[in-house]
């Protein structure tokens, strides 16, 4: 076997912790993200665990990456090998001329390694061990001594480490110092014993900036309360748990009436999926601002109510971080999998408004942004996250607000506004145009503006029927309704190639930033690509036009039937075979090597080499 | 059907209540049921209790399921807001419209197969949350517009009209929400209009989950010999344990009621619950007594009538989740939005 020489990589790898799901570690490794984020230099950290409480392999991979790429690479440079149950397999996924770093207390049969790795071996059970008797206190503070050999071997400032087990304990004195002396421990028995720094380095840089560091599920719950939601109700399923969970810990913090202390919000955990959404959409009916979070099987469940906010035209907010698929499926692996069930949801004729987020940032921005577009609109909004985005942190722009800004409640009728002169109320009247009827809230006026709110077919104020005509009216209705959304929704964003060409590339939400970067690697390679990133359905005009500006279009898309491009094909009439698509859908996120490879073969493919040249 | 609306004229020595209004102002449009169905009887129950109780008509929110009772909303209180929404789902649609106006009074209309089969979960899970709410349940132990299949209410033994004799047990609502900790439990029959009126008026001014379970004979379907949800049967098995006088705040007590025959319960609001004893042991007050006593009667093929619970210091769901005293649906932007003070703070510490 030729000698294999060690990676050497400054701010620029991938480290992997292969831990047991309940040991305690993701805090430590949480810890070890933030430490190189305090270098100033950019991380994108992913969670990797299973769907289980104690017990089963978990891993957190970090990627360090002074230029900034936040989609998941691949591959391992330095594996951090806690769990003896995936040894064999963590071990065979580092690079060549990667690193192995170990628990070295009990010896290994030399089979166990690989020859064209460097092995770091730390006896951190023998050193926790003669430290402390506590067995849960050795668990945890073993991370910690991992924690503080690798801040030696990686060149990691231990000041930084210190001053976030700092912040991260303050007013905790006991607990902070017998951390900041487990994490020494570590460091100390590194630098005695073995080389430090290993071929892998973090030196202090300045790629960081102003961002903030979030995971998407907090920052959609955080949307939700600045985009004035007052009613959540919902039922706990992975990966979206979290999205309530942070709601009410936001709202203990930011909602309660400062003079009495009482709640400005109301937050239930409803029985199942249907009583969620249900309490949705009594309280959007009754003009609250109100919000359900779920996943796939959720969304499955609410059908019947969602054709009803279509139908009955009732404002109402779904988060849907998206797991993978179909039935259980891998509940805590990531897809982008409900693209169609979510856009035709429901018996019927059905069609709905999905927002796709890219990140953090943007999904505060959206969840916001959606129950404007619920009052706006009467309608249900998607906003389709996916636990890539929902669960990780995330490095991102900060959350920006603008307190000049009002919430649109919609067409609304007040009293005094029922009783001008002249003035028609039809609850289903079209009086704009725009396919957006007027809508009263219950109690309103002692004599005008009531109605009965049914999912029968019905007249435009109201009254029930089952006449053709007025059925057929109110359906077209529903499609100008939609059309007006075209422009009220998230644009797409285009970006061109530094040199014209002819292909193009449409993507959208978790798939962005491994986008971002295999243009990079295409363009290494000779290939260029004008981009789109969709932000929301129904479509805007742009997307068609972007499709018939180019010969063809890959979409790239993290499912296995290439759902959106599905749904550009039917909504837009585009002939399918003008739109190739590039389908990632093992549950992992979806890295850059992967968009490269799977374009860059099929441009390679399209370069017809002249029979003449190939010859000579 | 239900677009055909009623006149509007009436007499004009109609009598009025307290705010002015006749029963004209409490009507709905014209009922699509069959003629002689008990429904109509609730709807007109409904009706009279809230125009005694002086109810601004527009300040309730009528919710409803899907079935023949859940249509009935549209047959009263026309000036209210209504909704028609999903089988088995009114009490989470209700849930809801309730977090966003507390101000409101709600009035869930439901039916035996909308409550007991497809909507048992919601049914449950709505009276342990102790939303504030009157939930009738228009019970006649079938299904009317799919054609007299049964429901779960139907008893084990009873004969459709069809000849087929049920086999499963019945689930007894009233049993369950006194399970479940409803702090207002009465059942009645829509053939008594005077035990049914004071009923609905005192789950009104109930602050808390009050069901009531109105045993509502279907006359297409449910009204044969054999079964146990006719009006004959009712009427014979008919065991009301008290009569009901309502007394709101401004009432003085003119009726001298004999000592020992009458149990006060006096509610949050102020109003008074007079019960008129007729099973001189029973004890509206008593939870657990009340549970067995109901099991010792059906066992008897007896059906229990009357308020048969009251906890007059109940609290509701938004008590317990201790909501600011303005409706959710009136906060503005500046009551909600925590403003980019708050955000730039939430951002550093994110850094």
């Amino acid at each position: 076997m030729p000698v294999q020489s060690p990676i050497s990589s400054v701010n620029d790898f991938v480290v992997r912790f292969a831990n047991v799901n309940g040991s305690g570690s993701a805090s430590a490794n949480e810890l070890f993200a933030r430490s190189i984020l305090r270098h100033g230099v950019p991380v994108s950290p992913r969670n990797i665990f299973p769907s289980n409480i104690q017990g089963l392999p978990t891993w957190y991979e970090v990627r360090v990456t002074e230029e900034g790429h936040l989609g998941a690479r691949g591959g391992v440079d330095l594996m951090v090998a806690m769990n003896p149950q995936t040894w064999d397999k963590d071990v065979a996924s580092i690079e060549p001329g990667g690193y192995l770093f170990y628990d070295s207390t009990k010896p290994m049969p030399t089979s166990k390694f690989r020859a064209d790795i460097t092995v770091i071996g730390v006896p951190l059970t023998a050193i926790t061990n003669s430290t402390y008797t506590d067995p849960r206190q050795r668990q945890l503070f073993k991370n910690i001594i991992y924690l503080g050999a690798l801040c030696a071997l990686l060149d990691l400032d231990p000041k930084l480490v210190e001053q976030l087990i700092g912040e991260q304990y303050k007013g905790k004195e006991k607990l902070l110092s017998s951390n900041v002396h487990a994490l020494h421990l570590g460091r100390d028995w590194a630098l005695q014993n073995l080389k430090c720094p290993i071929g892998l380095r973090v030196k202090k840089s300045d790629k960081v900036g102003d961002r903030i560091f979030m995971e998407g599920n907090s920052a959609a719950a955080l949307g939700a309360v600045y985009g004035g939601a007052t009613v959540c109700a919902w039922y706990p399923i992975t990966p979206s748990s979290s999205v309530a969970e942070a709601f009410t810990s936001h709202c203990k913090k930011l909602r309660h009436d400062p003079e009495t202390g009482k709640a400005r919000y109301a937050i239930v955990q409803g029985e199942d999926e249907l009583a969620s959404i249900g309490i949705v959409i009594g309280a959007s009916w009754n003009g609250a601002r109100a919000f359900t979070a779920t996943s796939g099987p959720g969304i499955s469940l609410m059908t019947e109510f969602i054709g009803l906010s279509y139908f009955a035209e009732i404002p109402a907010v779904i988060m849907n971080i998206q797991r993978a698929g179909p039935s259980t499926g891998m509940p805590t692996r990531t897809q982008q999998c409900d693209i169609i069930a979510c856009a035709y949801a429901s018996h019927g004729d059905t069609k709905h408004i999905l927002l796709f987020p890219e990140d953090p940032a943007e999904a505060f921005e959206f969840a916001a942004q959606s129950f404007d577009l619920a009052d706006r609109l009467q309608t249900m909004i998607f906003l389709m996250l996916d636990l890539d985005i929902g669960m990780n942190h995330r490095l991102c722009r900060p959350l920006k607000w603008d307190d000049a800004r009002q919430y649109d409640r919609g067409k609304v009728m007040t009293a005094q506004m029922l009783d001008e002169p002249g003035r028609d109320f039809g609850r289903y009247l079209d009086v704009d145009g725009d396919g957006i009827p007027y809508r009263t809230y219950p109690g309103t006026h002692p004599t005008k503006g009531s109605f009965f709110t049914r999912g029968t077919s019905r007249d435009r104020y109201a009254r029930y029927s089952e006449e053709g005509a007025i059925y057929a009216d109110n359906m077209q209705r529903l499609v100008r309704k939609f059309e007006t959304a075209q422009d009220m929704v998230p644009r797409p964003l285009q970006a061109n190639a530094a040199k014209p060409t002819k292909y193009g590339v449409i993507y959208f939400g978790s798939t962005a930033p491994a986008m971002d970067e295999a243009i990079g690697l295409l363009e290494a390679r000779g290939h260029q690509l004008d981009r789109l990133r969709i932000r929301a359905f129904p479509f805007h005009s742009s997307v068609a036009s972007f499709i018939a500006d180019h010969d063809f279009v890959y979409v790239v898309e993290q499912n296995r039937d290439g759902q959106l491009r599905q749904l550009i094909v039917n909504e837009n009439g585009i002939d399918p075979v003008r739109l190739v698509p590039i389908l990632h859908y093992d549950g992992t996120p979806i890295t850059a090597r992967f968009i490269a490879n799977a374009i860059g073969d099929h441009q390679d493919h399209l370069k017809v080499t002249p029979l003449r040249k190939a010859v000579s | 059907m239900t677009y055909i609306a009623k006149p509007k004229f009436h007499h004009p020595g109609l009598p009025k209540n307290e705010l002015g209004y006749t029963h004209r102002d409490y009507e709905g449009k014209i009922s699509t049921l069959c003629a002689g169905c008990g429904h109509d009887s609730i709807t007109a129950s409904i009706i009279e209790a809230c125009y005694e109780l002086s109810i601004e008509p527009h300040r309730v929110a009528k919710i409803s399921g899907i079935g023949c009772s859940s249509k009935t909303p549209d047959y009263f209180l026309g000036n209210s807001h209504g909704f028609n929404s999903v089988h088995g789902r009114m009490p989470s649609v209700l849930t809801g419209a309730n977090l966003a106006n507390r101000d409101l009074i709600y009035l869930g209309v439901s039916g035996d197969g909308d409550s007991a089969s497809i909507g048992f979960g919601q049914f449950a899970h709505s009276i342990r949350r102790g939303v504030n709410m009157t939930y009738i349940v228009e019970n006649n132990g079938v299904y009317g517009l799919t054609k007299g299949q049964f429901s779960a209410t139907a008893d084990r033994g009873s004969k459709s009209k069809k000849g087929v004799t049920n086999t499963d047990n019945a689930i007894d609502l009233v049993a369950i929400a006194l399970q479940l900790g409803a702090s207002f439990v009465a059942r009645s029959f829509s053939g008594d209009k005077t035990q049914l009126v004071p009923l609905i008026a005192a789950a009104i001014r109930h602050k808390g989950a009050a069901f009531i379970d109105v045993v509502s004979p279907c006359i297409a379907f449910n009204n044969h010999a054999g079964s146990t949800k006719s009006f004959d049967y009712v009427r014979e098995h008919n065991d009301a344990v008290n009569r009901l006088d309502v007394l709101t705040g401004r009432d003085p007590i003119t009726v001298d009621y004999a000592p020992g025959t009458v149990q006060m319960v006096e509610q949050h609001d102020g109003t008074r619950l007079a019960l008129r004893k007729i099973d001189a042991d029973y004890d509206a007050n008593d939870r657990l007594a009340a549970m067995t006593f109901l099991q010792k009667h059906a066992a008897k093929g007896q059906v229990v009538t009357g308020l048969l619970y009251v906890d007059p210091d109940a609290e509701d769901l938004h008590a317990h989740l201790d909501t600011v005293e303005t409706p959710l649906n009136s906060l503005e932007a500046k009551d909600l939005c925590p403003g980019t003070a708050a955000l730039e703070k939430i951002n550093a510490s994110l850094r």
